[in-house]
């Protein structure tokens, strides 16, 4: 099984996570470790993944090493314990 | 006495007290200000309004603040120019130049916003206020936060127009460039509001911010003469400004102060960087980021956090979304100089080119009233224009080097 691969949460999301800053779950894509952690706090994947389903919240974006994974391959995007995944909430601004 | 409910998600429709919060804590949408319009009405008037200040602050009853104004005095009540020359030049009857590259202090309409925010901030007790910026935000924040007396952390993608770097500068923020582009200061800014506790205008002071923008679209209904436009043309960066000016109309059209004629929205961005309008000509809600590669850098904003609810309100209205490449950007720029005497920033190039388009493609008529929206001034931007002039070779201060140069001008030159 692949190394854990650590993931930052929001502030917003803590509360489904025990509060942690960090979580981590195996997995050798994002999709992967996603399901690795929706299964560990479920309350959390419903967040991310409403109603049960498999579109994420469009309000939730993922980086892995500061790019937006719809730069990259989408859930598809392989990564291993040394990459940097982030969830950030989508703001405005300008 | 205010008039403000409560803030509620925009999707869940869940209530929350007047806070500092960005969003839904259930679903994450964005939170909007409710307002008692029951008991504005036969309050709120035309009258009422006209009695106030020469002001974004006359129309203080739909904003949401509490107490007085703590900042933006002279912002807003910009001017809104009947577009003559340019109609002519453009074959329309009836255009209208909503002017906010004439805005106070700052130069653009991000003033509007930045007033509301920086009153609610010291409202709430803030003594830090910050902002992720394309520029605009930037030069605002930091002169209200000057004027207010508070301290300010702006931050701004690495390659930004000088004008704007300075002009923020000169005000004291503590500016804070950042390796990327917006998208990437947008992303920094949110880690940045989880850890601080600072106000930031655009993230936890959001749902104020953005109401501060209705008041563009307030002062079109107003000069206009108590009507509304039939079609009106918007930048659309991070997607602010457009939801907020149609929020404007349908505040004034429920109130009675202007009669409804069903008014559409239209919303303008750069080729180089135009995730709306590609969503919107594919027809599609949802739209894809891009990486931004234009001049117009204010609305180079390639992943519009508020993209969603354009996409909604333009389709509502019955308007389209239309982009402009780089060379058409920079002609519109001239062309409203030339036509109207405005020198506006790219992205009101922009703005104009594609009120242009959508005017030759006839998806604008050309016997409707129509209001193209400018939102920033050029001489922020000056370096864009490189090029764009031959040089200028000086002459010997002799009347007859001035002849000279003169007559070699196609120009006839009455004198005497």
């Amino acid at each position: 099984m692949s190394a854990p691969v650590s993931v930052t949460v929001p502030a917003a999301l803590r509360p489904q996570v025990e509060g942690q800053e960090t979580v981590s779950a195996p997995g050798a894509t994002v999709g992967e470790v996603l399901c690795g952690l929706r299964e560990q706090y479920p309350a959390f994947g419903e967040k991310l993944f409403p109603n049960g389903g498999e579109q994420i919240n469009r309000s939730i974006n993922i980086y892995v090493n500061e790019e937006d994974i719809r730069f990259l391959d989408n859930f598809g995007t392989p990564v291993t314990d040394k990459d940097q995944v982030d969830i950030i909430l989508a703001i405005a601004g300008g | 006495m205010s008039y403000v409910k409560c803030l509620k998600a925009k999707e869940s429709g869940t209530e929350y007290p007047i806070e500092p919060r960005t969003i839904c804590d259930n679903d994450f949408s964005p939170v909007e200000v409710q307002y008692d319009y029951d008991a504005m009405r036969g309050k709120v008037t035309r009258e009422s309004i006209e009695a106030g200040p020469r002001s974004l602050w006359r129309y203080k009853d739909l904003l949401p603040i509490e107490g007085e104004p703590r900042a933006g005095f002279n912002s807003g009540w910009t001017p809104l120019i009947k577009a003559d020359r340019l109609a002519k030049k453009l074959g329309v009857d009836e255009l209208y130049i909503k002017d906010d590259s004439a805005n106070y202090p700052s130069y653009s309409y991000k003033d509007r916003v930045v007033s509301v925010a920086i009153t609610k901030a010291a409202e709430f007790g803030f003594d830090t206020v910050g902002c992720a910026s394309t520029g605009n935000l930037a030069h605002s924040v930091a002169a209200h936060a000057a004027t207010a007396g508070l301290k300010s952390y702006v931050m701004v993608p690495h390659d930004l127009e000088e004008g704007k770097i300075v002009g923020s500068r000169v005000f004291g923020p503590t500016l804070v460039k950042i390796k990327g582009n917006y998208d990437d200061v947008n992303r920094l800014c949110a880690q940045i509001a989880d850890r601080y506790g600072w106000a930031i205008v655009n993230v936890n002071l959001r749902p104020y911010y953005t109401e501060g923008a209705k008041t563009h679209g307030f002062e079109i209904a107003e000069q206009l003469g108590w009507r509304l436009p039939a079609h009106t043309v918007l930048p659309v960066a991070g997607g602010t400004i457009l939801p907020k000016v149609w929020k404007a109309y349908q505040e004034f059209i429920k109130l009675g102060l202007v009669p409804d004629n069903k008014p559409a929205m239209y919303g303008a961005q750069a080729a180089g960087c135009n995730p709306i309008a590609k969503a919107v000509a594919e027809g599609s809600e949802l739209f894809h980021p891009q990486k931004p590669d234009t001049i117009a850098k204010s609305i180079a904003i390639g992943n519009p956090a508020d993209g969603y609810y354009v996409i909604q309100h333009l389709k509502e209205s019955g308007g389209f979304a239309e982009s402009a490449t780089d060379p058409e950007i920079l002609a519109a720029v001239r062309l409203l100089a030339e036509t109207e005497g405005i020198f506006t920033e790219p992205a009101g190039g922009t703005t104009l080119a594609c009120a242009i388009k959508l005017i030759e493609s006839g998806r604008i008529p050309r016997d409707e009233p129509i209001c193209v929206c400018i939102t920033g001034n050029g001489l922020k931007t000056i370096e864009c224009m490189a090029g764009q002039f031959e040089e200028v070779e000086p002459i010997e201060a002799k009347i007859a080097a001035f002849d000279t140069l003169v007559a070699g001008q196609s120009q006839p030159v009455v004198v005497g």
